[in-house]
């Protein structure tokens, strides 16, 4: 067909009240575009006010590292928000689960590999528990997890007394996890070899003597990246994903169409909480040390995220890689002042009028995209 | 008429003596019926008569507390929804079928979607959803030109289709319509009544529950009246005329009373 002006008479038997759906309503309808122009936004904020080292490769980094380890969250977040859940207990989570993994590997000495299963099949547990809690009593999930914010934050304080005989950081866990693969998996830099390689060609920036200014990808980001895209996929073109979305867009009318509901939503609760143990794992092995103030606040970024990146607060709509840019936007501007010369203390500022505007731009394209009057 | 004579073999659905306590609420004590192949069954009550109780029960999503359930002539005991359905028994629920934000496509398919790929690479075949997802609808009368649309989009009697379609479209044989016509305008209602005539003339057999006698009448070949957790009869078209139908379901005098005094506009 040749594209013709929109006219009465382009097909025989065309509706007349419908409109032609040109792409730009297609991108329109996507949820992460609001993330995206943020994204671009606050990138050309910084372009113009920051430092140009801020856009270099080593300033890249210094971005995403935070952005990553949020990210990881903020996605996981996400996908519970798409189902029509909020979980406020993650910050405490990262928090208990580093407990968990320090006490495991240190006054356990259990071998890495089975302190880390040990650390998130217990976050799993803490998630599903959540989950049941939430699906049986129909509380508002707010609530529930409200409630395992401080039960988490606690129980890592006084799990933490009891390690130590006293104090609030158990030390000594980079030591004893000791080296392998395992820990590669989940510390440290990636692709150091190639680094190394393109600052020999002049590729990358080097310092002096040769070795490259980045090293590696920091872990934290690729799994980032990588949970991104799985995550993203699973929703778009899998069953679970058609049955999120319809989880939190009508529990009923999705168990009428026989959608495992409860299922769906204990299985996000359990991912949320495991995905809060992955970032202990990954800061605590990189810090050497589990410290109870870890994650602290952390579920109102990762919720914050999430919204910009396209979520609804009502839950079955939003996308994963919105999330994905939503934690990049945090970076962005959480890192970004520092290369400016504004205070840095404005960040808060931004965040706030970032997620007010975020909100009201969502509600917009909402009512755009069903529809609504 | 196509159904004349399929009424007279095993009953796809057969209810006999079902009850219903919540806690200490009985909601339906002893209710019985059937529906044949090709038959469209209405189910009459007013309010409170136990109507969504019982199609809840025969879709599996509430257990009866005893009486007996067979799908051609097997008993039946459904734990979910999802088993109903399996079983070839699908409701379409008046406001809770369809989700607003997501495509037609993604609602057509919730709960049966179909899948490519091997171990935890299966995908959804979308570009087959989207294309049966517009045929089905071409065949009812509803041109969508983008599956990707949010079902908010489209109005209350077009997601009733759209919900109907879907069910016959994954083989129902008894379709359940909780009261597909009680929001709808007299154009769309006449559109969901000429489908349901359609779909019965597949052979499906369909449970139609409503308050409005006129398009009880209109539709169905056999009419069950609910009153207060009970079945107060089953009746014929040929048996009974729309008036008395009308006073069976209201359960009497006083509507009558006040047909009388309202000069019979009830």
């Amino acid at each position: 067909m040749t594209e013709t002006e929109p006219g009465p008479a382009t097909v025989a038997e065309a509706d007349e009240r419908l409109k032609r759906v040109n792409p730009l309503t297609s991108i329109m309808r996507r949820p992460e575009l609001g993330a995206v122009a943020g994204l671009v936004l606050v990138g050309a904020f910084f372009f113009v006010t920051a430092d140009p080292s801020m856009f270099t490769l080593s300033g890249a980094m210094t971005i995403l590292l935070p952005a990553s380890q949020l990210g990881i969250l903020a996605i996981a977040a996400a996908l519970l928000m798409i189902g029509g859940e909020f979980d406020l207990s993650i910050g405490s989570m990262v928090a208990f689960a580093g407990l968990i993994f320090g006490i495991a590997v240190t006054n356990f000495g259990l071998p890495l590999w089975a302190a880390i299963l040990a650390t998130l099949v217990i976050a799993a547990i803490m998630g599903c528990i959540n989950g049941q809690i939430v699906i049986h009593t129909r509380l508002p999930s707010f609530i529930v997890t409200l409630a395992f914010l401080f039960i988490l934050r606690g129980m890592t304080l006084v799990g933490l007394k009891w390690a130590t005989g006293g104090s609030t950081q158990l030390r000594g866990i980079g030591d004893a996890a000791g080296e392998g693969i395992i820990r590669e998996l989940f510390s440290g830099v990636a692709f150091e070899g190639l680094f190394a390689w393109l600052a020999q060609h002049d590729i990358i920036e080097k310092f002096p003597n040769g070795l490259p200014k980045v090293t590696g990808i920091p872990i934290s980001i690729l799994w980032f990246v990588g949970i991104a895209i799985v995550t993203t996929i699973v929703l778009l073109r899998t069953r679970l994903g058609n049955w999120i979305f319809a989880a939190g867009g009508d529990p009923n009318a999705a168990r009428n169409s026989g959608v495992p509901v409860d299922r769906v939503k204990t299985g996000l609760f359990a991912l949320t909480a495991c995905s809060a143990a992955l970032v202990a794992i990954i800061t605590v092995l990189d810090a050497g040390s589990a410290d109870a103030r870890r994650g602290f606040q952390k579920e109102f970024e990762a919720i914050i995220a999430a919204v910009i990146g396209g979520c609804l607060l009502t839950g079955g709509y939003g996308s994963a890689i919105g999330a994905f840019f939503g934690a990049v936007i945090f970076g962005m501007v959480s890192i970004g002042l520092t290369y400016t010369s504004f205070d840095s203390d404005w960040f808060q500022v931004f965040l706030g009028a970032m997620l007010l505007l975020a909100v009201l731009f969502n509600n917009f394209i909402r009512r755009k995209v069903t529809g609504e009057r | 008429m196509a159904q004349g004579n399929a009424t007279t073999s095993t009953p796809v659905i057969e209810v006999r003596n079902i009850v219903k306590h919540f806690g200490s609420v009985i909601a339906l004590s002893g209710v019985s019926m059937t529906v044949g192949r090709g038959e469209v069954l209405c189910l009459l009550g007013d309010n409170g008569a136990g109507k969504s109780t019982l199609i809840k029960t025969l879709a599996g999503v509430h257990r009866p507390t005893s009486g007996e359930y067979l799908v051609e002539g097997q008993p039946v005991s459904f734990g979910s929804p999802r088993d109903a359905l399996d079983a070839g028994i699908a409701t379409v629920y008046q406001d809770l079928a369809m989700i607003p934000l997501m495509s037609i496509t993604r609602n057509f398919f919730m709960g049966r979607e179909p899948r490519y790929g091997i171990g935890p690479f299966r995908f959804i075949d979308f570009e087959h959803c989207n294309a049966v997802t517009r045929d089905e609808m071409k065949k009812i009368g509803i041109d969508i030109r983008d599956p990707h649309q949010a079902v908010g989009t489209l109005s209350g009697g077009e997601r009733q289709c759209v919900a109907i379609a879907r069910a016959v479209y994954f083989g129902a044989k008894i379709l359940i319509l909780d009261e597909p016509t009680s929001a709808l305008g007299v154009a769309q209602t006449s559109m969901v009544l000429k489908y349901i005539h359609q779909v019965r003339q597949k052979g499906l057999g369909v449970v139609f529950i409503t308050h409005n006698v006129r398009h009880a009448y209109a539709a169905g070949d056999r009419f069950t009246v609910l009153n207060r957790g009970r079945t107060v009869g089953t009746y014929a078209k040929s048996e009974i005329g729309m008036d008395e139908l009308q006073n069976l379901m209201a359960g009497g005098k006083e509507l009558q009373e006040l047909s009388s005094e309202l000069r019979g506009t009830v």
